[in-house]
């Protein structure tokens, strides 16, 4: 390993712009002439739009024009779409109710944009937007999942009973057999809270349109430009891909939420044509963030996990309401079904599974993928349903686990995957080892001593990520392939730069990818530029999203690597006067076999552009590579993570006391960004299960939770102290990928709430708690106990 | 419109505000000085932490009419003639930072917490001050060492 190359602790190349201010957020780009938007949003749940009167707002300083749905309509720009079908188990298609970018004769949740001003300045559209009249026809509404399809509140004319569909995976039969001859059967009723991602940079957008040219450009916040181009090309109808670029600047955090294409967004391109080509710049609030960016979670589910007699597990049953909020927001049907109960095997052999999810609408703002997407869901349900059979079992929950690993692969499950590579027992017994499960017992005495409970808890998680082969999601009804471009480009002068259709927003791609380049051809990494995030510059990407930018987005780069590394033994063997074949390339020297000669690569580069080197009609000049990758199969990382945490008996505080996270990632480019991927997933995990949770009052509909007032975000001081969080990595090498790796965004996301609910309920001694597990719930849960006591 | 002239990082600026105007917007729009960021509306993320004479202040719950012959450092301003600041230097060796959003307000919050509280601040201390700062990205883990670093060094 070279000290930058792969494997190597590299400093963050971009880290010099973030920390003295420079950065380039889409907020902090002005262009010319450019006016504000502000959206009106609806302040009822669920209502008829009966009229909008902007007479009085149009005459408000400042105003430049108002448009509602009116005007969508009449320039034809289509509504938003969901990129994935899914279709329920009698067949039929899932049922996707319109979604236009201006709500259209109804709306459907609290802050649904209903119509938008441009002003002069944000001030001036913010007031004008106060003065524009709606009025509502209120309807009734609802926004409990649980109880969509009971409700006379119908979302959608599409939906009668609010189910979006009926969908189901695994052998029914089969299972209903297992349970029968089963020797032990644990159920569970668990409720996976909603969330709201809350990346610290709020949505904004920039559209402007060039009369000139008849030419779009969109500045936004986006994990994946090229998508957002495409749809707003094919699916809105505003402009063919080549007279449309959409630009994602610095990016301040995603998680998921800016995937999606947003009404706000193709609003703000539209618009600046509308009113002449001045740029309309907007910027949300971050209470308009809470109420229109996509949600996350929100499942109700019923699970049954049977064991036979030794407490192997036989088969498992899975239920769940999974809300799709009041529209289907871009992959929004795919996360509770194909990134879900596709993961419901766990790290487990088990023979028999059946999972049925009913999809439904609610008076809620969109739900779509969040940092892990159906993964986490799938991972909670599992984590806490073996916990729980443990304890039933009397088995210690670690024994358990063991007992039921997977340890042959591949392994095909009864959900679709095939698990590739993998070592459970190791990650197990390196977790053990490091949280120091052995004197676990003396901890929780020492703890009893100072009035606490002390509990531990586990979660063996395995994700799938990479979201791939292109023509397996295609058959399951993804409406676009994944996998990914690169081209490397080499200047004359031995400078290389890296244009990949992945997008960095924290990921640190500038660094690691580089680090690829510096390894492969010898380059020094600041002499590696890596290029993202424009449509004019990169020619196609799939962007990042579901911890894919290393497996996928790299190996595409490395595949180019490989065809610049071909080409440019051509040129050097050419140069040199000797054969490609007799041509090696190590640290960035060509050198002939058996000989003293050698070039350099920056020589090599050079001489590919001074083009009198060598025939140019049997080698083309030049040394550019282009590649587009799809994989073979999803990776599938995995690990386990403990949780040891401390109750307060007189106020129901808990305080992680320690954490344990072993994963294996196969190859890491650069452990010191891999961790931070680790300690930020798991501090959302945790968020997840003590403080989070995205409350609609059933009564009025309203968000309660829309500020960081109500809604808990986690804190410095909520997360474990340096030397308790404690981090380990296993390996197997990812089989299906040139550089055998996994990927790491996702897993704190996903192994954290089940690691700390389980550790709470041991702790008390309880056989569930709801998340976000609060002092208040804690202590509620407590009292029986207390009074048994008493 | 009222006239308003300060120092921000070291020199004299001038301009005509609203009375509402908050002091993050005199920054960002009529100074062009990008680098202070908005994370909230209700004064809880600390995106916007800039100094305002030597002392750690939201910005966006200042009115620019307010500071009216202060002096005012952003994170454009607390590199010395090139050199970055202990703090700045100290978040990129401990990688305290991803997405770099909240980075700005972290850093001056955290020189403000050193400031206060001296060399040895216990990491305790650390966490329950940056409660006033949120990131979503880091988990805090590597913000809590980069302040701890940077501690030993200012
Ligand atoms: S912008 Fe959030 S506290 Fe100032
Ligand atoms: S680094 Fe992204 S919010 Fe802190």
């Amino acid at each position: 390993m070279s000290d930058t190359g792969i494997g190597a602790r590299v400093l963050r190349k971009e880290d010099k712009r973030f920390i003295t201010g420079k950065g380039q957020y889409t907020d902090d780009i002005n262009l010319k002439d450019q006016t504000y938007a502000y959206f009106v949003r609806s302040p009822h749940a669920h209502a008829t739009i009966k009229a909008i009167n902007t007479a009085k707002a149009k005459k408000m300083p400042g105003v430049v024009d108002i448009f509602t749905s009116k005007e969508v309509e009449e320039d034809k720009i289509g509504g938003l779409i969901c990129g994935w079908m899914i279709h329920s188990k009698d067949g039929s298609g899932m049922k996707a109710g319109p979604h236009p970018i201006l709500a259209s004769g109804k709306v459907r949740f609290v802050g649904d944009q209903v119509a938008v001003v441009i002003a002069e300045t944000r001030e001036q559209a913010k007031a004008a937007a106060q003065a524009v009249a709606v009025s509502y026809g209120v309807l009734p509404h609802n926004v409990d999942a649980g109880q969509a399809m009971k409700t006379k509140a119908q979302v959608h004319d599409v939906a009668s009973d609010n189910r979006v569909y009926n969908w189901s995976i695994g052998d029914e039969a089969a299972t209903d057999a297992a349970f029968r001859s089963a020797a032990h059967v644990t159920k569970l009723d668990l409720i996976n809270n909603r969330l709201i991602p809350n990346a610290m940079e709020t949505r904004a957008a920039i559209g402007s349109y060039d009369t000139g040219s008849e030419h779009y450009t969109l500045y936004t916040t986006s994990q994946n430009p090229h998508v957002a181009r495409l749809v707003i090309s094919a699916f809105h109808g505003l402009a063919p891909e080549h007279k449309l670029r959409v630009i994602a600047p610095d990016v301040g955090g995603g998680f998921g939420s800016k995937i999606f294409i947003y009404g706000e967004e193709v609003t703000c391109v539209w618009a600046s044509k509308r009113i002449g080509g001045r740029p309309v710049k907007w910027t949300a609030d971050r209470s308009e963030a809470f109420l229109s960016d996509a949600h996350g979670r929100d499942h109700v589910s019923h699970a049954e996990l049977a064991m036979d007699a030794s407490g192997k597990i036989v088969g498992l049953k899975v239920h769940t309401i999974a809300s799709m909020g009041a529209y289907l927001s871009t992959f929004s049907s795919c996360v509770p079904t194909y990134l879900y109960a596709t993961l419901l095997s766990g790290q487990y052999d088990i023979p028999n599974i059946y999972a049925e999810v009913d999809a439904v609408y609610t008076n809620t703002a969109p739900v779509d993928a969040y940092r892990g997407a159906g993964r986490p869901e799938a991972t909670y349900l599992l984590e806490r349903i073996v916990e729980t059979a443990a304890r039933e079992l009397k088995i210690d929950p670690a024994e358990f686990r063991r007992r039921n690993f997977i340890t042959q692969f591949p392994h095909q499950t009864p959900v679709i995957f095939c698990y590739d590579a993998g070592d459970y027992g190791a990650a197990l017994d390196k977790a053990l080892e490091l949280s120091d499960y052995r004197n676990f017992a003396s901890r929780k005495a020492a703890s009893a001593k100072n009035g606490k409970l002390r509990g531990v808890g586990f979660s063996a998680y395995i994700e799938a990520c990479g979201i791939a082969p292109s023509a397996a999601v295609g058959s399951l009804g993804a409406g676009v392939g994944l996998w990914e471009s690169a081209e490397v480009r080499v200047n004359a002068v031995g400078t290389v730069e890296v244009l990949t259709g992945s997008h960095s927003h924290g990921q640190g791609h500038e660094t690691t990818f580089a680090q690829l380049v510096s390894e492969r051809l010898g380059v020094d990494i600041n002499n590696v530029a890596i290029v993202h995030g424009d449509t004019d510059k990169v020619q196609m990407g799939m962007g990042t999203y579901g911890s894919r930018s290393g497996a996928v987005g790299m190996t595409a780069i490395s595949k180019a690597l490989d065809k610049i590394e071909a080409k440019a033994k051509r040129v050097a063997a050419a140069v040199m006067e000797a054969s490609t074949d007799d041509i090696d390339f190590k640290d960035g020297t060509f050198t002939v076999k058996g000989t003293d000669k050698k070039m350099a690569f920056g020589e090599v580069a050079l001489a590919s552009y001074v083009g009198h080197k060598f025939n140019s009609s049997e080698i083309e000049i030049g040394l550019k590579e282009t590649s587009f990758h799809d994989p073979s199969n999803f990776v599938f990382p995995a690990g386990v993570h403990i949780c040891e945490v401390e109750v307060d008996t007189e106020t129901g505080l808990t305080k992680i006391a320690s954490y344990t996270a072993v994963d294996d990632f196969g190859t890491i480019i650069n452990p010191m960004i891999v961790e931070g991927q680790v300690q930020g997933g798991v501090a959302q995990g945790i968020g997840q299960a003590l403080l989070e949770g995205a409350h609609y009052d059933r009564d009025s509909g309203q968000l309660l939770t829309g500020s960081y007032m109500d809604y808990n975000m986690p804190k410095a001081a909520n997360m474990p102290h340096i030397e308790n969080f404690k981090l380990g990595f296993t390996f197997t090498k990812c089989p299906s990928n040139p550089l055998g790796m996994k990927g790491c965004g996702e897993a704190g996301a996903i192994a954290a709430p089940p690691a700390v609910i389980n550790a709470i309920t041991n702790a008390l001694g309880v056989r569930d708690i709801a998340m976000p597990a609060t002092p208040l719930t804690v202590w509620n849960a407590m009292q029986p106990m207390k009074r048994a006591a008493e | 419109m009222p006239a308003i002239s300060m120092k921000v990082n070291g020199k004299a600026v001038s301009g005509n505000v609203e009375n509402r105007t908050l002091l993050v917007d005199f920054i960002r729009t009529n100074l062009g000085l990008t680098g202070t960021h908005v994370g909230c509306d209700t004064s809880q993320c600390g995106a916007c932490v800039v100094h305002i004479d030597g002392k750690a202040v939201k910005s966006c719950t200042t009115l620019a009419v307010a500071c009216e012959g202060a002096s005012v450092t952003t994170i454009e301003g607390i590199a010395k003639n090139g050199t970055l600041h202990p703090m700045q230097q100290a978040f990129h060796e401990n990688h305290g930072l991803q997405c770099g959003f909240c980075t700005p307000g972290m850093i001056m919050a955290s020189i403000d917490i050193v400031k206060r509280n001296g060399k040895k601040v216990s990491e305790e201390v650390i966490r329950r001050e940056l409660s006033q700062n949120i990131c979503r990205c880091t988990g805090y883990h590597n913000i809590v060492a980069a302040v701890q670093s940077a501690a030993e060094k200012m």
